[in-house]
């Protein structure tokens, strides 16, 4: 058994692997496949103040959210998130909650299993689901852009962390009183934190978390 | 080829790079569930694992679609498929597009006629996230084993440690819905809307919990976090309308 399961993770990390570097080799070569096929060069000013008012930042967050994320998403799940996007907002919760749900750890296999089908479920349903509203661009435009739906998409984030909070903090009241403190702290009086910084405060949660759980758990309090 | 931001070809090349990405899912699909099944992980679970990671997706996934349909108007239709089915986020691409046309001096919402710019576009948009993408290949390994020794040693402060990990991660966002309250003094009360939201979706998923122990109504639980979700976001319709957007 223990060795089946050693064989298991291996295979996950080899195939992740393997995956991970042809789509990563596919979607860099997309662009330079444009200008084969459109026979044009990139506009290289255009392209250098694009870059650099781009990705300063979301390297620094990519980077910092692969040391977050992979402990909460397991092996699979990171190796496919990583690949399909829309972490914080889609995949990362749906796996939490397929976890809790399940009753399992994302650091037991059980819990690595679980993760990874919830996050593949919710990546092949997010493809399709793209895809057909794709097909149907033009019927759908009028109900996807008319402003009576507008505030409901703009307020996904707190419509999905406000459920989420429920499950967690009532079942970890003590630990959850200082984090939250916290945030709410940083977040009202610090003018710079806002929709597009709340990447880089994530791994700071999950820090202070973890170093106050220590610190609890020491105690005797948890 | 006669450039055209909805040119037919480009569907094709961006068809089938989805079709590879939709191709590791169900690669990792297929393999987790035998795993699962050798694991002794009852069918009830797994279905229910599928099902509700489903329907709880719907809701962001036309989300994302939103914002497919907000860039087509300047990067027609195929660039925008290709991006928001892979990496990045709403926020993300909308951004990099934004900032890749704001360097080419045009302004969002006028369409692309030049591939120059389009393929810069392609390229601001790629490489503006990349990191995730080519690190993860190389670090993913070590980072796991290392943190899976945690659990090894002693098994109540994994189990501690991975709930202070989500919690962590919840209270950054629950953080984030109160960023705009301070404007409130100001007699802008716009602030209050992702907070009135939040207060009902957390309300719902409570009652959701509530009805599923005292009436033992167990599916319930299983689709808990969709319906928070779902009527939450629809909250924000009247919120909105009463708080000003």
């Amino acid at each position: 058994m223990k060795k089946n399961e050693m064989t298991y993770m291996e295979s996950v990390h080899r195939y992740g692997r393997i995956w991970g570097i042809a789509v990563g080799v596919v979607l860099l070569l997309f662009p330079f496949l444009l200008s084969l096929i459109f026979r044009t060069a990139p506009n290289f000013s255009v392209l250098w103040k694009g870059i650099l008012a781009t990705a300063p930042m979301y390297w620094a967050v990519g980077i910092v959210e692969i040391f977050t994320y992979v402990p909460m998403l397991g092996a699979g799940g990171t190796y496919l998130s990583f690949v399909t996007g829309n972490i914080s907002n889609l995949k990362l919760p749906c796996a939490i909650d397929a976890m809790e749900r399940a009753g399992v750890k994302a650091s037991d296999e059980e819990g690595e299993v679980i993760s990874t089908i919830s996050i593949a479920v919710s990546s092949i349903v997010t493809t399709l689901i793209i895809a057909i509203g794709v097909i149907c661009i033009v019927p759908l435009t009028p109900v996807l852009e008319s402003p009576v739906l507008e505030p409901a998409f703009d307020m996904i984030l707190p419509a999905l962390f406000g459920g989420l909070a429920v499950v967690f903090i009532s079942k970890n009241l003590k630990l959850s009183i200082a984090p939250i403190l916290l945030m709410l702290a940083l977040f009202i009086f610090v003018p710079a934190l806002n929709a597009s910084t709340v990447g880089i405060m994530v791994p700071v949660g999950v820090l202070f978390t973890v170093a106050v759980a220590r610190i609890l758990y020491k105690k005797g309090v948890l | 080829m006669e450039f055209n931001v909805n040119h037919p070809i480009l569907y094709i090349v961006v068809g089938a790079i989805i079709a590879l990405v939709l191709g590791q899912s169900v690669f990792f699909l297929l393999r987790a569930m035998k795993r699962a099944k050798e694991l002794g992980i009852s069918n009830d679970t797994l279905k229910k694992t599928i099902s509700s990671a489903a329907i709880f997706t719907v809701a962001p996934a036309v989300a994302v679609l939103v914002g497919v349909v907000a860039l087509s108007k300047s990067l027609g239709v195929a660039l925008p498929w290709l991006r928001l089915s892979v990496i990045g986020s709403i926020t993300y691409e909308t951004v990099a597009a934004g900032n890749a046309l704001e360097a080419a001096g045009m302004g969002a919402g006028t369409t692309v006629t030049d591939p120059s710019v389009f393929i810069t576009i392609a390229w601001v948009m790629t490489v503006g996230i990349a990191a995730g993408l080519i690190l993860v290949p190389f670090v993913t390994k070590k980072l796991q084993s290392g943190l899976s020794q945690v659990g090894m040693k002693d098994k109540k402060w994994g189990e501690i440690f991975n709930n202070a990990m989500f919690l962590g991660m919840i209270s950054a966002f629950l953080g984030y819905v109160f960023c705009d309250v301070g404007l409130v003094v100001k007699g802008d009360t716009s602030g209050l809307i992702p907070v009135c939201v939040m207060a009902v979706s957390a309300v719902v998923m409570a009652i959701c919990g509530l009805i599923a122990t005292k009436a033992k109504i167990r599916w319930l639980t299983d689709y808990a976090l969709p319906l928070s979700l779902v009527i939450g976001m629809a909250s924000a319709i009247p919120f909105t309308a009463l708080l000003g957007g």
